[in-house]
């Protein structure tokens, strides 16, 4: 049994080097253990022989020609949360590698080939999750000290969220472009970014209990959300399937979802029902006690 | 009145429009040093609402007084709604704050008509300007153009933002007369015509750059114009109109204005309701079935006279029950099955329960072997819905010509039809 001991959950470098060794070494992907960080130390596991090899210190290995498309995937699913990705990944690299240009062709050209159709379901699962990291990661700003006292003090944009898989280093570049000018970190518990001075830093992951509660400008969003749904028209099911429950604990909004359902048949049923039509009447005095 | 109070009144005011895309605009970020913002080609919802909608975009009315008495209209003249006007800058703060705390991809502004429409559309202008000029924000921005808005106006909109749209609100002119008796629908075309012209000129190569050598080697590019687009809405169910009818309009609009989009709005009751209207919320689910059709026409080479198979009492209207693909697949049962390993991509498309994507795929795998029922579970395509629609290598339908199989192909579909009954 060979074992291989990578940097990180998704450490692509270890990973490519530990690829290109296996398959020069003709080692089958039954014969490898993956591991990394922590996980699996060698004295850990008593029943194997042979200690863990760091896969950045292997020996170099030739490239290999593998299809660009089989690269990009399985950057993605390299990011993925499921702990046997990296079996599956070598599976895959070692059927493609071992087949012959033919084979590799049909192999990798058949969209609907089983262990390919669980890659792709995997990259999609990554995809999507990065996705709604764009879209769910929610800053609250936070006054710092002037740095020179006197200065005007500068603001940092502070958020917490939990993804479930390895993909906020993979984010991090669309907050730095979409953001550049502010300064920011997400803190996540598997690991952080912060933006601060156009330089972008990894930190390792943080607690909850470090992020900023909320504040009081979030009541604007709070009544945005609440006036913008439509009483008339629920579609909860929808809703979850577009905005998971899992994220409901850290989207402040998330907890006004239950009285709005509550109270929207009454609320609809008052306006089928109940009020008459104003007449031009009632129309003028609305109109004057308005204060615009 | 407050900020919030004002926010509360005119958030509520502008939630009967549906759109809330922020997707295929062109591509922007910050990163260079200056402003706030980026776009790509895909929206961002930041969030969903119970309604099943959406939030990607601050959507609010910078009023809604308005000198209009639309009868569909929340905020028309006659309705006692309160009111209640936003200042531009206050507009403009409440943009980059949402923007900067991640909640929104940009702004929707639309407007209720106050003094004239193009005073109206001078404010709504100022509101994109002051982002764009004074900010440097480089989110996304879709601003409703006013109806009657002179040409000008809509050419200094199209420069701030990302989308334009008019919404042509109703069917026919007929329904428009009688509910929206100050909206003209040939106004409303020609500002559509107006925006698409606009569209063209700045999406147009600019001319004679080769032509000419002694030109300057870099002509300068038109100015950009609403990148992505222009999109309407049609109210459905306040007036008589049947879904043909309505498709049929939104068939002439994506041909004659090079529409982006057309959405459908249910009519839902409004607060204050004027007695002519119907009482009652259209059902969501035709609102859902026009999409579908709407859907079929665009990417599926469905042509709108084919698409509305309803008979008798239900002539001229899609089927509630099933989805306009199986009912047209029901209705037209000596076209099945398809035989998946030889049928052309076009056949393929019209097989219930299977999209374009795993059309695709399937036509990538067939290149390479024969294909089989297994082939199709791991497309995650609907089994029961597909399988007695087609013919793979392993498995050929027994009934396909029978009532029986009509029966058992909806109830392949039946409960996602009782559970959409209970919106």
């Amino acid at each position: 049994m060979t074992r291989i001991q990578l940097e990180g959950p998704a450490d692509w470098p270890g990973f490519q080097r530990a690829v290109r060794h296996l398959v020069h070494h003709g080692i089958e992907p039954a014969a490898v253990r993956w591991a990394w960080g922590s996980e699996g130390e060698p004295a850990a596991d008593l029943f194997q022989a042979g200690a863990a090899q760091p896969a950045r210190s292997l020996a170099d290995a030739p490239p290999l020609a593998l299809p660009a498309g089989f690269v990009a995937l399985a950057r993605e699913v390299l990011l993925h949360d499921d702990e046997h990705r990296f079996e599956r990944l070598y599976g895959m690299a070692w059927r493609l590698a071992l087949a012959g240009p033919l084979a590799r062709r049909a192999l990798w050209q058949d969209p609907l080939d089983p262990d390919r159709t669980l890659l792709d379901r995997m990259a999609h699962a990554v995809r999507r999750e990065m996705h709604k990291m764009t879209a769910f990661v929610r800053f609250r700003p936070l006054l710092l000290p002037p740095a020179p006292p006197g200065a005007p003090p500068a603001t940092r944009h502070v958020a917490w969220f939990e993804p479930a898989h390895h993909v906020v280093e993979a984010v991090a570049p669309f907050f730095v472009r979409r953001f550049a000018q502010m300064n920011w970190a997400v803190l996540t518990p598997r690991c952080c970014v912060a933006w601060h001075g156009g330089a972008l830093q990894v930190l390792p992951g943080e607690r909850r209990e470090n992020a900023p509660p909320p504040d009081a400008g979030e009541a604007l969003w709070l009544a945005y959300y609440a006036s913008i749904f439509n009483p008339a028209r629920l579609k909860v099911a929808m809703m979850k399937r577009e905005m998971p429950v899992r994220f409901w604990k850290n989207l402040p909004e998330a907890a006004l979802i239950a009285p709005l359902v509550a109270q929207s048949a009454p609320r609809t049923g008052r306006m089928v029902e109940a009020e008459p039509p104003t007449g031009p009447r009632q129309r003028r005095r609305a109109r004057a006690l308005d204060a615009g | 009145m407050d900020t919030l109070r004002k926010l509360i009144v005119l958030a509520d005011a502008a939630k009967y429009d549906a759109s809330c895309a922020s997707s295929g605009t062109s591509q922007r970020d910050s990163a260079d040093g200056r402003g706030l913002g980026s776009t790509a080609g895909a929206g961002i919802c930041h969030s969903y609402a119970p309604d099943g909608r959406c939030i990607s975009l601050l959507k609010l009315l910078l009023t809604n007084w308005c000198i209009y008495d639309c009868l569909y209209c929340v905020n028309r003249e006659s309705s006692n709604v309160q009111r209640a006007r936003f200042r531009i800058d206050e507009v403009v703060q409440l943009t980059l704050d949402f923007y900067r705390r991640n909640l929104i991809e940009g702004l929707f502004l639309s407007s209720g008509i106050v003094r004239n429409p193009d005073h109206t559309m001078e404010q709504v202008i100022e509101v994109a300007r002051q982002l764009r000029e004074d900010h440097a924000f480089r989110g996304y921005i879709h601003l409703k153009t006013i109806p009657d808005a002179s040409d000008d106006l809509i050419e200094r909109a199209g420069r701030y933002a990302d989308r334009l749209s008019i919404n042509v609100e109703l069917p026919s002119a007929a329904s428009l007369d009688a509910l929206a008796p100050q909206k003209n629908g040939a106004a409303i075309r020609r500002s559509m015509a107006r925006i698409r012209t606009h569209l063209e000129e700045a999406g147009a190569p600019s001319r004679g750059a080769r032509a000419l050598p002694a030109a300057p080697a870099r002509p300068a590019a038109a100015p950009q114009f609403a990148p992505a687009g222009q999109s309407t809405q049609m109210i459905v169910g306040a007036d008589a109109s049947d879904d043909r009818t309505i498709l049929s309009a939104s068939a002439s609009l994506y041909t004659a204005y090079r529409l982006k989009r057309v959405y459908y709005s249910a009519f839902s009751p409004i607060p204050d309701a004027p007695s002519s209207l119907p009482s009652r919320a259209a059902p969501l689910l035709r609102e859902h079935r026009l999409y579908q059709a709407d859907w079929l026409m665009r990417f599926y080479g469905f042509s709108q006279d084919e698409i509305v198979t309803g008979e008798g009492a239900q002539a001229g209207m899609l089927s509630l029950e099933v989805d306009p693909k199986l009912a047209w697949a029901l209705a037209h049962r000596e076209r099945f099955p398809v035989d998946l390993n030889r049928a052309p991509r076009e056949l393929m498309l019209r097989v219930p329960g299977l999209g374009v994507r795993s059309v695709e795929r399937l036509l990538a795998a067939r290149r390479l072997r024969r294909l089989r029922a297994d082939d199709l579970r791991r497309l995650g395509a609907p089994l029961g819905k597909v399988l007695p629609f087609v013919e793979v290598q392993d498995h050929r339908p027994r009934d396909a010509h029978t009532e029986g199989f009509a029966r058992g192909a909806v109830a392949a579909v039946a409960p996602a039809a009782v559970q959409a009954s209970l919106f």
